[in-house]
This record gives C-alpha cells, structure tokens and sequence, in this order.
C-alpha cells in the first residue's frame, strides 16, 4: 500500500494545494524553501505569483499580518505566543507560527523545543512550524520570507516569526515583519541595559512577561525611561511615528493577552492607515533581493576560493604566502568578477 | 553504522533527518527521552521536541506540520504493546508514511509483536548514542 505522502507531488500541484488549504502541502512545501536550491526558487517564484505581489494585504485577507517576536532566552516568548494565539482562533483567525531555534554550529543538530509550550496552541488549530537556523551564512534570512509567504498562500493570517533575541541575525529575522513585539521580562539589568543597541531598538510592542514579579514595575519603568529618550534624539525606526506600547503581561496565566492582541492589531491599522505598511513590506522585499544576491555571490565564490586557499594557501606557494589575508583576498576577488560572469551566464540560461 | 555522526550533520548533500520526540500516554518520565534528544541532535539531526503526556492525535499533528522523517516515542510504563502499534496505525491511518522508533524498557520477548505490528526500531536501556543514531538514521532511511 503506497500511503499518500508517498505520492510524490509537483511544486505546482503542492502550492494549488496549499493554497486549498492543505496543511500536509504547506509542510511539504515549507521543507522545500527550507532546503535552499532550485526547488525553493522554483517554489518561491509560485508561491510569489501565486499572492500577486505587495499589496496592503489582511483587509482583503490576500496577505497575512506578518509578527516578529524576539526576546532572551527563557522571557516566555513561546508560552506567550500559545496563549495569545489561541485567542485570535477565538477571534476568528487562522494563525501559524515559525518557530526559530539555533542549530549546533559543530554537529548541525538541533533541538527545537517550542511545541513543548505550545501543546494547546496546537490543539486550538495553530500551525506550527519548527526551524532550525541550519548555520548557514545568509540562509536564515533567505528561507523565512520564504516560508511566511507559504503560510500566507495557505490562508494563514497572522504569521509570527519568534526568535531567540541573541543574534544579529535573530533580531533581523524577527524584524522582517509589519509588526516587532520585543519580549523583556523582571531581571534583566537596568536602564543603562535597556538603552544598549540592538533587541529593543527594533521594538513596535513591547511585552513585559512575568509581570506578576515584584520588580515588574522597574522593568516598564525602564522601558519608559528609553523611549523617552528616543523621543528626545529623535530617535525612532523609519516610517514609524507612534511610541511603542507597552503591554503587560503573565502568559501562564494568560493575564494581558488580550490586550496584547488588541496592541497587535491597532499597530497593523495604524501601519495600513499611515501607509507605512506598503513601505515595510516594499523594504522587506528590497532585503529579500539583496538575500538571494548575497547567495548567488556566495554560490559563485566559494568553490574557487575553497580551490585557491586549498592550493595555493596550504602549500605555501610562492606568490601567496607571506602575503596579509586582505592583500591575498583582494586578488581572488579579481579572479572571482571573472568567474561569476560565466557563473552568472550559465543561471540566466536556465532561466530561459 | 555507515557514517560517522559528524558526517551527517555536516553533509552537503543530505538534508538534517526531523526526529519528532515524545512521551506517549501518561508517564512522566522524559529524562531518557531528554537524553535521546541529546544524542539525536549531536548526531546532526533536528529534534523536535514535544515533551510530556502527548496522544497519537498530538504527535501526528506535529508530524504533518513538522514534515518529520521519523517519529520516537518512549515508554518506561509497559504501554508499548498497545500504544506502540496504536501510534504506527494512527499514522498509516492519517496517511503519513513516517517510521515509528520506540525507547524505553521493552522485555526481548515483546519485540517480535512490536516488529510485526510496523514499529521500524525499539531501542532499551544502555543502548549507546551511535547505536541511537544509527537506529533512527536507518528507520529514516526505510521510508518510502
């Protein structure tokens, strides 16, 4: 007996059923934008197609409310994202989650630990989804936006990208969206902490979980204490002129979850209504594209730098060695603008 | 074992194997289970972890939305005989052609039903990492 996810489906047929629906066509095809290569492009160009572009988008439910959650480890992003969650299918929406958890830099494993919290989100109908940042230079970046628009083509609205707030490339990833909710939780240090660059810059919310603790009013303090700063340097993320909001909240017990979710969908209003929405998603389009080129380029060099570090580098030729690495680099990347040309070539001619 | 851990998880070639981890039906003891995962994820494999007190309906639920390779369910209660072929069935049912590998204290004179009933591996106390590895890289590669 040959059961049905054995029956191997085009990249055609998976995206007219996931745009059904399907939710075993929306896995199937997250996995092949997560596995890179032709296939993802080939995926990415259907699935693009196939949503018509960048519009406004959640008025007409032709795209989804893209959420960014990212905060340190252990603030409760995953439990406050079950709890909140679930009240939207209470509200009536269709909600999905990508699930970011680091891969092991030395084996390549990884331990995806969200759904633990999330036991219930997935009983109430939440479509999750665990990924793994699989290392890879620029991958991350490249597969998200990727995987949110089959979520999107499979009538999924809102999609959260939670993130462990601990890397660069974390915090962008979480900030490729309409809407960044930063988690911060009691203990995290004080406002010299909270005026650091980097996780709370990026905030359109914040949540501060945990907020049944003594020092929970330190922590929103704080926060205040910053924004109120950003408001004096004129500080503020681009096209965006409201103050952040600042929402408290106790996931565990589900207290502040439903003004979290009121927070959410006035900062979407307030995007679409100052037109800013249009603008972070034509921004979010232009990162996309600067994504793919970053891995065409790095596609194409590769393989001759791996040959002449490999060749000339380790058996000490002669007109390598002794050189500074930023003198040897900058002559690779005169043999390297010749390779990628003939590269380069060779892809516009699949493409025809 | 063919290749060596590291192999796999640095393979170019081969995408990471998604192991879905639970505890099936009411045991709560995962500390084995939170060993598994260990081992799993430093042989290169992506682990998704579910925990405590999960159903066959939970599990197949992560493992439609996960597009897993392979599901490992542990056991320390004697629920094996029946919840063992419960899982296998409940996702030959769903139509989700993914192994089954059980962990857990299964006595020697059960395994013949458990082979017989679908489950693609059984796994006991002692069992050392590379032979966890290996066990759940070849039901992996047992699917269809």
């Amino acid at each position: 007996m040959i059961p049905v996810s054995a029956v191997v489906r085009s990249v055609a047929e998976l995206v007219a059923a996931a745009r059904g629906g399907e939710r075993r066509a929306v896995a199937r095809l997250l996995t092949l934008v997560e596995r890179g290569g032709a296939v993802a492009d080939e995926v990415a160009e259907r699935s693009w197609s196939a949503l018509g572009g960048i519009t406004e988008g959640s008025t007409d439910g032709s795209r989804a409310h893209v959420i960014g959650v990212t905060g340190p480890p252990g603030a409760g992003k995953s439990t406050l994202v079950a709890g909140w969650m679930i009240r939207l299918v209470e509200r009536g929406c269709r909600p999905a989650v990508l699930a970011v958890d680091p891969s092991s830099p030395l084996t390549g494993g990884a331990i995806l630990g969200d759904r633990v919290r999330m036991a219930d989100a997935t009983a109430a109908g939440v479509f999750i989804r665990s990924i793994a940042t699989r290392g890879h230079a620029g991958g991350l970046a490249l597969a998200v936006p990727g995987m949110v628009r089959i979520l999107e083509l499979g009538g999924f609205d809102p999609v959260v990208v939670e993130t462990v707030g601990v890397g660069q490339v974390e915090v962008d990833v979480a900030s490729a969206a309409d809407t960044v909710l930063v988690v911060v939780t009691p203990g995290m240090g004080d406002a010299v902490q909270a005026n650091k660059a980097g996780l709370l810059e990026v905030a359109d919310l914040f949540a501060v979980n945990k907020s049944d603790r003594p020092d929970a009013a330190d922590v929103r303090r704080d926060l205040e204490l910053m924004l109120d700063l950003s408001g004096l340097t004129g500080h503020h993320r681009e096209g965006v002129a409201d103050r952040p909001s600042i929402t408290s909240t106790v996931a565990i017990t589900g207290a502040g979850l439903d003004e979290l979710a009121d927070a959410t969908e006035t900062h979407l209003v307030n995007l679409a209504t100052t037109g800013t929405l249009v603008t972070r998603r034509e921004e979010r389009w232009r990162a996309e594209v600067r994504s793919h080129l970053d891995r065409l380029l790095l596609d194409s060099s590769h393989q001759l730098v791996d040959a002449l570090i490999r060749g000339s580098l380790l058996t000490g030729d002669e007109s390598s060695a002794g050189k500074s690495p930023a003198a040897v680099a900058r002559g690779l990347a005169l043999l390297l603008a010749e390779q990628m040309t003939e590269y380069l070539d060779g892809v516009v001619e699949d493409d025809r | 074992m063919s290749k060596s851990s590291e192999e796999v998880g640095r393979s170019q070639t081969r995408p990471p194997v998604r192991v879905v981890l639970a505890k099936l039906g009411l045991d709560g003891h995962d500390r084995g289970l939170k060993v598994v995962a260990r081992m799993l994820r430093d042989g290169g494999m992506e682990v998704i972890y579910l925990g405590l007190r999960q159903t066959t309906e939970t599990i197949i639920d992560a493992v439609e939305q996960e597009d897993a390779d392979v599901v490992g369910i542990s056991m320390l209660n004697a629920g094996h005989l029946t919840l063992g072929p419960r899982m296998v069935e409940a996702l030959v049912a769903a139509g989700l052609d993914v192994p089954v590998v059980i962990g857990g204290i299964v006595p020697d004179e059960d395994l013949s039903a458990l082979v017989d009933a679908g489950v693609a591996g059984v796994l006991g106390p002692g069992a050392s990492a590379d032979e966890v590895v290996a066990c759940v890289l070849a039901a992996a590669d047992s699917r269809g």
